[in-house]
């Protein structure tokens, strides 16, 4: 029993090959968006950063193998509660900074 | 009451005697690992919020360039995406040596784990060269906050990625020497952990300023 518990949060060649072409892919697509300069700012900007973001949630769940597991449950809130954390120190930070840059005009 | 009893069936299906102080110790260690890997885990969330304040540092300064250059002007984005396709591929064979590592199999882990050593160096190597690029050409960290900030985040992660080269170095060794017992097979977890995770803070990288940087 403890046995395939083990395998599960260790990942298998399946598992790692998966994510190893998702990320190749989803690094790809980015890097060509903007060397082909084919595509305006904005849409850049939001396909960038999703790509991005996807490409994080595929690197957690094959390479880091995080899940909702009993085993593997205490990891995978250790890191939401960081990534909260992180939201609010960028976002906030970002928020602030900007907010004051734009009034000194 | 009834505790005693249990523990007592637990050791006999497990092979463990009161006097077996090897055995015991084996149990003590597999106990310890999963929190070994916790413990690391919890460090590695911290790290991650170290590397969040530095990049919120980035995304404050990145436009002060105080005239000089912009990363427009100084990133090469093919130059990064070999980059990141050694970093990439190093995350694979590292897991490739991690796989092996638990089959028990001293050769596969041992070469699996110079492969992502090899593909570390190269990575490294390539941003040694960048920095030495940009600083000949005058783009010196103290040229601008943008490139002071610049150098702080790239280099925070060049240096966590050194460390993990050392580290690795030192696990080969270990291995070379010690086989792979539960305790080896713990830290090779841990630095597991550590170099998955830095290849995420690189895709958070290389999407912040090389990406956005250059559109």
């Amino acid at each position: 029993m403890s046995h395939s518990a083990e395998t599960t949060s260790h990942g298998s060649v399946k598992s790692y090959l998966v994510g190893f072409v998702l990320s190749v892919i989803l690094t790809g697509i980015p890097f060509w968006m903007v060397m082909s300069g084919h595509f305006g700012k904005s849409v850049l900007f939001y396909s960038v950063v999703s790509f991005a973001l996807v490409q994080i949630v595929v690197h957690l769940k094959y390479f880091l193998h995080l899940n909702f597991s009993v085993k593997g449950r205490m990891d995978t809130f250790a890191f939401l509660f960081t990534a909260l954390i992180i939201v609010m120190v960028v976002g906030l930070s970002i928020w602030i900074i900007y907010s004051a840059n734009a009034m000194m005009m | 009451m009834s505790a005693v009893p249990e523990t007592l069936k637990f050791a006999n299906e497990h092979g463990l005697h009161a006097d077996d102080h090897g055995g015991g110790h084996h149990d003590e260690h597999q106990d310890t690992g999963g929190n070994t890997l916790f413990g690391f885990w919890l460090y590695l969330m911290t790290d991650c919020i170290l590397f969040a304040s530095v990049f919120a540092t980035y995304a404050v300064l990145y436009m002060n360039t105080d005239g000089g250059v912009s990363g427009k002007d100084i990133f090469d984005l093919n130059f990064v995406l070999v980059e990141t396709a050694a970093l990439l591929v190093s995350s694979i064979t590292y897991g490739f040596a991690f796989l092996y590592a638990h089959k028990q199999q001293k050769a596969g882990t041992l070469l699996w784990l110079l492969v992502t050593m090899a593909l570390g160096c190269v990575f490294i190597a390539m941003e040694v060269y960048e920095f030495h690029h940009l600083i000949v050409e005058g783009h010196n960290p103290d040229g601008s906050a943008f490139l002071s900030s610049f150098f702080a985040l790239v280099g925070m992660h060049g240096l966590h990625v050194t460390a993990g080269l050392i580290w690795m170095l030192v696990m080969v060794l270990e291995v070379l020497k010690r086989g792979l017992g539960a305790q080896t097979v713990t830290r090779l977890g841990c630095l597991s952990l550590f170099w998955h995770f830095l290849d995420i803070v690189w895709v958070c990288l290389f999407t912040v300023v090389y990406l956005l940087g250059a559109m």
